[in-house]
């Protein structure tokens, strides 16, 4: 919040406004400039702080899904992302499991902290996509669940005695696993995508590109972008939300040089030169996951996690859900749909 | 291989068979090989690029990769491409059949049909040759061996590799291959192979099995036998770049963080799959001919009675049918 100049005759009107009782400050109000400083100071800018701390007792929700066939390192990269054991292959996952004849939606619910910030992590796998030999619409499955969530969210905001704080249960991030073939996006990459990058943001990234050499990478890359381009994909960051000027070239130059990242996960630990990092061992060396020269996944991290955490949430939050809520309205007749209470209260009403 | 020595046909009661295997050996020589290799996998596994490291050529020239929005619309394709290698007078003439559009559509039902269809029209036509009146110049175009891709990126199997080794696997030798193995640390590699063998056997799919090596032969070649027949299924990496290492110039793949090295067996199986199939080309063909081709020529034989005894009924029907409009 930038704090602007104040007129003294509004001073009294908006100490009415503001919800705290504030000292008044001694020196009577004059018109300001940025120095607000200098001549008195309103303390606007601690509502950063104050929420800040408000977020960190809150802490908050963060809903990531995985999607890809198997065997593509989902669950390892997602540990690898939050340095946990978050995924599937922490609680009870066998490797020697078969693969489900389904699509199943399975989702593991942690909480993490940092820095005195807790993070109630929900990781959201989908074993079986993309692994049958008749993997038509294998997405429905996925797409119904991120509309269920929706749904959950939609109930609990029109419910007349709404809880404090609704549970969000909804899909901030997806994250897609391409195969790194070397070729190209395969057809089942661009149908899952072309549908449902419309309801949730999509993150797309290159599994297991130990595999590629540099210009391999920087090929293939290349051309997945393309093929994205070509087929009207828009996967996160979308163009169509950037804010302003400054994101807007911070995001460009993410989604036509960076993305779609090219990562390796690694839960183990090596020794190089003199440090422990996390990595791959071959017999030709070492794969440094945390080494922007080996891959991608620094990147991938800063992104999704110190950067546009909370971006991810506010897309969802304002642009996917508001999409699936006003469809939802408009299919009910303008009307909210009805949850038990509604209901009730609607016969009485009649 | 040595030519035998033999004893002085001065000898009393030489009777001179023994140079037998030389003349064999100089008419082989002189007539050269016919090998059929087909390679099937999903696209992006690492075929075209493992067989031109075998063979030293480059076979797919003028190659175009197609995008994702294509591969919707393409079914199988069968395209075979013929090379003539000679290597110290040995003629190799090798037609290596490829199958894009193998796995790459969102439905793979009809996946194996075209495959499965041109193995058998092969074993046809040899068939029709066969009982011909000139037998000199029979083609043989019978596919041989048939390298299956794994990917090495899965846990083991995937349904659809299950599926299409059962309905191949009495139709052809299949060798399991796992190409890109650079993408497996010596563990991962270890685990998946096991996997796979698990796989294989629990499905009950008949792959290739090498002959044990006769007990005439040398202690290095048994050995050799030994170490082949552990390794299945080979983990490969393929590469024609030519990378400075060590001082010298390998075959190989250049990463920032070192070398794979084709042609190094600590780092895959290249060399041993290469071993495999030179030493065995010959016994790949006898048991395409004698076990594959035959169970084709029974079962042909017998449908086949049947069908032409359909077809002289058809006729009959097909001519009172005729009488009956002109009447």
């Amino acid at each position: 919040p930038h704090a602007g100049p104040v007129e003294s005759k509004n001073e009294a009107a908006m100490s009415e406004l503001v919800p705290e009782p504030r000292q008044k400050p001694v020196v009577p109000m004059k018109p300001m400039g940025i120095n607000a400083n200098l001549l008195g100071y309103i303390g606007i800018d601690t509502i950063i702080e104050q929420m800040r701390k408000k977020t960190m007792k809150t802490g908050f929700d963060f809903n990531i899904m995985v999607v890809g066939q198997s065997g593509l390192g989902k669950s390892t990269l997602v540990n690898t992302l939050f340095k946990s054991q978050v995924s599937r292959k922490s609680s009870g996952w066998n490797r020697e499991e078969k693969i489900p004849k389904t699509v199943e939606i399975k989702a593991i619910g942690h909480v993490i902290e940092e820095g005195g910030v807790k993070m109630k992590l929900t990781v959201i796998d989908t074993p079986g996509f993309g692994d049958q030999i008749n993997n038509e619409n294998c997405w429905e499955p996925i797409e119904k669940y991120i509309n269920e969530q929706y749904e959950k969210f939609l109930k609990e905001e029109v419910n007349i005695a709404r809880k404090k704080r609704i549970p969000d249960t909804r899909v901030h991030c997806c994250l897609y696993f391409i195969s790194p073939t070397g070729h190209s996006l395969r057809p089942l990459d661009l149908e899952f995508m072309k549908h449902l990058s419309k309801v949730v943001n999509i993150i797309p990234v290159i599994a297991k590109a130990d595999t590629m050499t540099l210009e391999e990478k920087i090929e293939f890359k290349q051309r997945v972008r393309k093929e994205l381009e070509v087929n009207g994909i828009e996967f996160y960051p979308q163009k169509e939300f950037d804010e302003d000027l400054e994101d807007k070239t911070e995001n460009d130059k993410i989604r036509q040089e960076s993305m779609p990242f090219a990562v390796v996960g690694s839960d183990k630990e090596y020794q190089v030169n003199g440090k422990r990092v996390l990595g791959r061992k071959t017999p030709w060396g070492i794969i440094e996951v945390e080494n922007l020269t080996h891959c991608e996944f620094a990147l991938l991290r800063d992104f999704v996690i110190r950067t546009h955490l909370q971006d991810l949430k506010e897309v969802t939050h304002n642009i996917h859900y508001e999409t699936y809520r006003a469809k939802r309205l408009n299919d009910n007749g303008g009307l909210p749909p009805m949850t038990a209470e509604t209901e009730e209260n609607h016969e009485s009403n009649l | 291989q040595q030519p035998a020595q033999f004893t002085n046909p001065e000898t009393p009661g030489y009777v001179g068979f023994a140079n037998l295997p030389n003349q064999v050996h100089r008419k082989s020589v002189k007539k050269g090989f016919e090998f059929t290799l087909m390679v099937v996998g999903e696209s992006g596994l690492g075929k075209s690029t493992l067989i031109n490291s075998l063979f030293l050529t480059d076979l797919y020239p003028e190659r175009i990769i197609p995008g994702a929005a294509e591969k919707i619309e393409r079914t199988v394709q069968i395209e075979a491409s013929t090379v003539e290698i000679e290597e110290r007078g040995v003629k190799l003439r090798l037609t290596v059949v490829d199958t894009p559009g193998y796995g790459d559509a969102i439905n793979c039902r009809d996946c194996f049909k075209t495959i499965i269809s041109y193995i058998d029209e092969q074993f046809e036509r040899y068939l029709h040759d066969e009982s011909g009146l000139n037998r000199r110049h029979i083609i043989d175009n019978r596919v041989h061996c048939c390298f299956y891709f794994i990917s090495p990126f899965g846990h083991g199997l995937k349904p659809l590799d299950v599926e299409f080794m059962k309905a191949i696997h009495n139709k052809v030798n299949i060798v399991p291959v796992i190409a890109k193995a650079d993408t497996l640390s010596l563990k991962e590699r270890e685990r998946l192979k096991k996997r796979i063998l698990d796989e294989i056997e629990e499905h009950g799919i008949k792959i290739y099995h090498l002959p044990d090596a006769e007990s005439d032969e040398d202690e290095d070649f048994k050995e050799q036998t030994r170490l082949l027949k552990a390794s299945i299924p080979f983990c490969v990496v393929g590469s024609n770049q030519l990378i400075e290492a060590k001082g010298k110039k390998v075959r190989g793949r250049l990463y920032p963080w070192g070398v794979v090295e084709v042609e190094n067996p600590e780092h895959n199986d290249f060399l041993k799959l290469r071993t495999m199939l030179i030493t065995h080309m010959q016994d790949l063909q006898e048991v395409t001919q004698d076990l594959h081709y035959e169970n084709f020529r029974s079962e042909r034989l017998k449908r086949g009675s049947r069908k032409i005894e359909d077809e002289e009924v058809n006729k009959d029907q097909i001519l009172l049918e005729k009488e009956a409009e002109v009447r």
